[in-house]
């Protein structure tokens, strides 16, 4: 046992008196934090750890995945299907980003909600800003390299709303595009934004951040009544660390390891169980697509189509486009500005309501997303539903005709009938007793408020027959006298 | 002179040199990259006219499909499906065709035709246009774009052109 003691003594000598460890190790695991240090402190450690998963998984899924446009969606259902561990892989690297996104505004929101980018941590906001936009270059160009539908037209889509950036939009969109239009060169332009461009600036930007963290120190937990006065506080701080402070190791570190190894038992788990996000549909502007975002972007896409609805909308949808993430990232570097006073949150109401606002309209937009009551509803894209059978109890005749109209004619697309349908327009279940005959047909005829015109669409039979069947449709739910002329 | 003893003397001339160098070598490795990166700006495609089909082979008063491939110019032999688009097609009468994109002009999803109700629907947000691309119901901002058609030969033709930007 003393040997052994010995032998590793010495051999830690050797390599220290060579490597300089111990001078490291006391800068790095044991340089002084304030014992005040929580489990609000653990998200930088986590997204840490995320971005290591991503470049460990993502290395090596670049062993077998292919970046080229007839061979891109190919290779990762390969990947998925066949390679030995193949879904597991793609699995830690998708629910990896995942994670990464959701823990790098967890820890945004955590020191945002601390004060922690007051004097003289400003260096710490700036460069976190620099790379939480760098994270979501990132978890969108991953996205792209799926190279199915979804992905296609996220570029073109991309390119659309890069188009609208006053005098250099064009050039823009078609650098995103790599030319006129999506082509050959695209993805590979991705790719390499994706593995090595973005990459690069990230690791630069931890480095940068992960120095200042040993640099300006772990701030303390912020004391209601204490502000931060830039001309004492880093005296202030020293007599923190020196009286009430401690090595960050083991303590602190501890927390920190704790997280990081449930993170990796979540994402490990979630990728065993549920495996990589599903390919889709292959890339392919030829056939109906019906695109959308990974869940991250989902809140943005439903901005897009509420922004746009009424012709006001239109107008503005450029100003929002472009303006909207550039009056977002200029407040989030302007940030440090306010670099004094107090932190604590219960101080700042203002900053626990910025926080509960945003994080409900992520939430609410996001179910928007999903929902997508403005769409037209239509199976595979191409076809309305059919009239559920509910709907045409008793419908004979004339009626009977309308109601397949009401199918063919994409009506239900937008207007709900007894739960089938889309909620674009107002649901028509019980139409028959609200509008008269002619308020109908006047309706259709003419359209407006987003409905088109089917005045030209529909024979005069044709008309009768939909009003006819729309006359049946009453709140008591029994079915009116369907005589002809309805 | 004092100044200029300073200014010329070896380590400031040493100075001097290690700045420029950086410089100088950043700005010659910097202009072959950012000219690379640039590319798709300076090499742009000759748009062509393509063959989409026989004019018999489309019905007066029918939309349909018709997909045809870009210029060869931005084509690779790696391009897959990218290397087409398509349009929709309609005979107005017997020797008039109009080609609608097929990107929507709100942000660029692919427009699909229903017959019946002769609408354009967006799959994206939802933008309805009539028959004659006119917006029916938004967000689009404006009428769905077109291409040039001609007809020679008995044949269709599609003259190609860059991805339409509704700026």
């Amino acid at each position: 046992m003393n040997l052994l003691l010995r032998i590793s003594d010495r051999t830690y000598r050797w390599l220290d008196e060579r490597l300089g460890i111990g001078m490291v190790a006391k800068s790095t695991l044991l340089h002084q934090v304030p014992k005040s240090v929580n489990w609000f402190y653990v998200w930088g450690s986590a997204v840490l750890t995320a971005f290591v998963i991503q470049v460990i998984t993502g290395m090596f899924l670049a062993m077998s995945y292919i970046p080229s446009p007839d061979h891109a969606y190919d290779s990762l259902n390969y990947i998925s299907q066949h390679q030995f561990l193949g879904n597991v892989l793609r699995g830690i690297h998708y629910w990896g980003a995942s994670a990464m996104v959701l823990l790098v505004f967890i820890h945004m929101t955590a020191h945002f909600l601390t004060g922690s980018y007051k004097y003289p941590r400003e260096m710490q906001w700036l460069t976190g800003s620099v790379l939480l936009i760098l994270t979501i270059v990132m978890a969108f160009t991953g996205q792209l390299l799926r190279w199915n539908q979804d992905a296609y037209w996220a570029v073109v889509v991309g390119a659309e709303q890069a188009a609208r950036t006053p005098i250099i939009g064009q050039w823009v969109a078609e650098l995103l595009n790599a030319g006129p239009h999506v082509n050959g060169q695209t993805l590979s332009r991705f790719y390499a934004i994706h593995i090595w461009l973005v990459p690069g600036g990230i690791i630069t930007f931890i480095g940068v951040h992960l120095y200042l963290v040993i640099y300006k120190g772990i701030s303390e937990w912020p004391v209601p009544g204490k502000p931060v006065d830039p001309r004492t506080y880093w005296a202030e701080y020293q007599q923190i660390l020196h009286e009430d402070g401690e090595p960050f190791f083991p303590r602190a570190m501890f927390k920190d390891a704790l997280v990081t190894f449930l993170l990796i038992i979540v994402i490990l788990i979630l990728a065993i169980t549920l495996g990589g996000q599903g390919l889709g549909l292959k890339a392919n502007p030829l056939t109906p697509a019906n695109p959308k975002p990974d869940w991250y972007l989902i809140w943005y896409f439903a901005v897009l189509a509420l922004i746009g609805v009424g012709s006001e909308g239109s107008a503005i949808t450029p100003f929002v486009i472009i303006l909207f993430p550039a009056i977002a990232f200029t407040i989030l570097f302007l940030f440090p500005l306010a670099n004094k006073g107090e932190r604590n949150p219960l101080r700042r109401p203002w900053a626990i309501a910025v926080v509960v606002l945003a994080a409900s309209g992520f939430l609410v937009l996001s179910y928007l997303g999903y929902a997508e009551p403005w769409k037209p509803v239509l199976i595979n894209g191409t076809t309305p539903p059919n009239v559920p059978a509910k709907a045409t109890t008793g419908v004979t005749g004339m009626a009977l005709q309308g109601a397949h109209l009401f199918s063919a004619e994409a009506c239900i697309s937008c207007h709900t009938m007894d739960g089938v349908g889309g909620q674009r327009g107002p649901d028509l279940s019980n139409i028959g007793g609200q509008l008269t005959e002619g308020e109908l047909i006047w309706r259709i005829a003419h359209g407006g408020g987003g409905m088109p015109a089917y005045g030209n669409t529909l024979t005069p039979t044709q008309m009768d027959q939909l009003v006819a069947y729309l006359e049946t449709r009453t709140s008591t739910g029994t079915v009116q006298a369907t005589g002809p002329g309805g | 002179m004092n100044l200029t003893r300073r200014l010329m003397n070896r380590e400031a001339f040493m100075g001097f040199f290690i700045l420029s160098i950086g410089g100088v070598m950043g700005l010659v490795l910097g202009i072959p990259i950012v000219g690379f990166v640039l590319s798709p700006l300076i090499k742009q495609p000759t748009n062509l006219w393509r063959d989409v089909g026989a004019v018999s082979s489309f019905g007066v008063g029918e939309t349909v499909q018709v997909n045809f491939p870009y210029p060869n110019e931005s084509v690779t032999p790696w391009s897959g499906p990218t290397q087409y688009t398509a349009a929709w097609l309609r005979r107005n009468s017997e020797d008039s065709f109009t080609a609608y994109a097929v990107y929507c002009t709100h942000l660029g999803c692919p427009v699909h035709w229903l017959a019946t109700p002769r609408l354009f629907i967006c799959p994206c947000h939802g933008s309805v246009f009539n028959a004659d691309g006119s917006v029916a119901g938004g967000p689009a901002p404006r009428a769905l774009f077109q291409y040039q058609t001609q007809i020679k030969n008995g044949r269709v033709y599609i003259k190609t052109e860059a991805q339409p930007l509704a700026l």
